[in-house]
């Protein structure tokens, strides 16, 4: 009989659904928890039937993760409204009863998932539960005890059937961080660039990163600084290096519409404050990814970052195609450096040449990575021998291309040839986006100025004619 | 820039540049600011300090105060030390001044309390 106080419902926000896998992985890994699952789960379903050791497990799990929205402990489960209540009502009612105490104020709660009720249909489905023995009284705002009850009817929400696939009812345990999601919204963020990650996709590389209290983590490639914001956000002390000067000072063009020039106190260290994570801010440093200047036994506790893919953000490194150049010396207190293209394979390259020397041995660098769905296979992935990839998950940019989160663990240190020149190779994606890229910029100006102007003149039309 | 990043920092990718450590700081701004006090993170960085280095660097900004010259044994117990070695690392940053790198001279500026280590393209 232990087994079934022991028994949850996890119920996970169906956005991002391919990375919750990640995400629970890491954290069950990170926090050394057993989970294992009562019912294999379905890739694109919103909950998860499992089993946890004990409560406090649970309670771990959901404190850090992103993807999921509630825990309950499950109490019945049935395929149909009766054969919930029939087990419910089976159910070894010693286990629960201290819940139905006097003292002990409760409320129930209906959810139909992917279908609309009224609430006097919300009402009778909770009045048949009048044969539990509830003898507290009801508490809507602040209850002691929270009862769910989740009628699921599948996932599309615009043809759901009579009636329900699968029917939960227990006790609410715990809420996942969903509400963080919006706290650290891009909206109300004081500093943001051109390709600032989302609040929910930082989060989940901070916790595929396993990022705990008093890691040092850093973003060689940290732009505005969004992975830091969720890496601290989770207990690391973060640094970011970038070659963009302009950038970091916060004196690139502005990137909200509105805004025509950017304020002066602009910063990733600014965006720090905004979150009272001022405390977990080391620096940030300008700097050439291709050229380290860490201490060669300086090791980091994780990497989190998105590299320029050549797209929205060019990928360059200092450097000149001239022979034997010399930068003049009346120019030098002035003279801004050359760029040359960096390219995407040797960007990854040296990331996790770098993340081989200065990463300690269990320590992950979570990274996206560009990909041609098409021509996809994961031996196009960059790959080192001091690392394994422990999560790949793909995020769709558009009909053709696609990104991939991923997450490589570090596994040993690297012997003295692994630490030179090391060569990944993987095709440029910059080269073929513009080659296969179904309209140019301008065509497509063209053609939602086209759909703009239609749309005036209908209003207009539509306007004259009332 | 804090001190613990100037721990971590060198310039041995200079073509012709070896080790490049400790780079020398010529501080025109520095600050003091207050930050929360964590135990186990300064008790965890200790080991990874170069600890010459730092307090070097402190004394070269005049705020060495009375930072021992070494590593005290059961650090990870003495509070009084732990917050000396936290306020010294974390809450002493330059903000406007040079780093030099050992070898060469190179100036690498710090405007705003972010260093600028961007190199020239003749020099790597």
């Amino acid at each position: 009989m232990s087994r079934s106080c022991r028994s949850y419902l996890l119920w996970f926000a169906q956005e991002h659904t391919e990375f919750r896998f990640a995400e629970i992985k890491s954290l069950l890994s990170l926090f050394k928890i057993e989970m294992r699952f009562i019912k294999q789960p379905k890739d694109i379903e919103p909950y998860w039937l499992v089993e946890f050791n004990s409560e406090n497990d649970v309670k771990l799990l959901a404190s850090r993760s992103v993807s999921l929205k509630n825990c309950m402990e499950l109490w019945a489960h049935g395929k149909t409204v009766s054969e919930l209540h029939r087990k419910m009502k089976e159910y070894p009612m010693h286990l629960i009863k201290h819940y139905f105490e006097p003292s002990k104020s409760f409320k129930i709660e209906v959810e139909t998932f992917c279908k609309h009720v009224s609430q006097q249909e919300k009402v009778s489905k909770i009045e048949a539960f009048s044969y539990l023995p509830m003898c507290g009284r009801v508490d809507l705002k602040q209850p002691d005890v929270k009862m769910q009850y989740i009628e699921y009817y599948g996932i599309e929400a615009n043809n759901p059937p009579e009636e329900p696939y699968d029917v939960f009812f227990g006790r609410w345990v715990t809420s996942g961080l969903r509400q963080l999601i919006k706290k650290l919204s891009l909206k109300t963020r004081k500093f943001i660039g051109n390709t600032s990650m989302d609040p929910q996709l930082s989060l989940l590389m901070a916790n595929q990163a396993k990022i705990t209290e008093g890691d040092i983590v850093l973003d060689p490639f940290v732009g505005s600084g969004s992975l830091l914001v969720a890496a601290a956000q989770f207990g690391g002390y973060v640094l970011g290096t970038d070659i963009d000067y302009l950038m970091l000072h916060g004196r690139t063009r502005p990137t909200r519409i509105k805004q025509t020039i950017r304020e002066k106190d602009e910063s990733v260290k600014a965006n720090m404050e905004q979150y009272d994570l001022s405390h977990r801010y080391l620096d940030v440093l300008v700097n050439d990814f291709s050229a380290s200047f860490w201490r060669n036994d300086f090791k980091f506790d994780a990497i989190i970052t998105d590299p320029p893919y050549g797209i929205r953000e060019a990928t360059e490194k200092i450097g000149t195609l001239k022979k034997n150049y010399k930068v003049k010396e009346e120019h030098l207190p002035t003279h801004i450096p050359a760029k040359i293209d960096y390219g995407i394979s040797n960007i990854y390259g040296d990331l996790l040449l770098f993340a081989a020397k200065h990463l300690k041995i269990g320590g992950c660098v979570v990274c996206w990575f560009p990909v041609f769905r098409e021509d996809y296979n994961e031996k196009c992935l960059p790959s080192h021998p001091c690392f394994t990839l422990t999560a790949n998950s793909e995020q769709g940019l558009s009909k053709v291309t696609s990104r991939r989160l991923l997450t490589f663990e570090k596994i040993r240190e690297p012997t003295v040839e692994e630490m030179q020149q090391y060569t990944c190779n993987i095709s440029d994606f910059r080269e073929k986006y513009y080659e296969a890229r179904e309209e140019s910029r301008t065509e497509r100006r063209l053609r939602e100025s086209k759909i703009r102007q239609d749309n005036r003149e209908k209003h207009e039309l539509s306007k004259s004619l009332t | 820039m804090k001190l613990l990043t100037h721990n971590m920092l060198t310039s041995k990718c200079i073509k012709g540049v070896s080790v490049g450590y400790p780079l020398k700081i010529n501080a025109s701004d520095v600050k003091e600011t207050e930050i929360d006090f964590n135990p186990e993170f300064v008790s965890k960085m200790i080991p990874k300090l170069d600890w010459p280095v730092l307090y070097e660097a402190a004394d070269s900004l005049g705020k060495v105060g009375d930072l021992p010259k070494n590593i005290i044994e059961n650090f990870e117990n003495d509070e009084d030390f732990l917050k000396k070695v936290h306020h010294i690392m974390l809450e002493v940053e330059i903000v406007n001044g040079n780093l030099i790198c050992p070898e060469t001279g190179r100036k690498f500026p710090i405007n705003n309390g972010i260093p600028n280590m961007l190199l020239n393209e003749d020099e790597i």
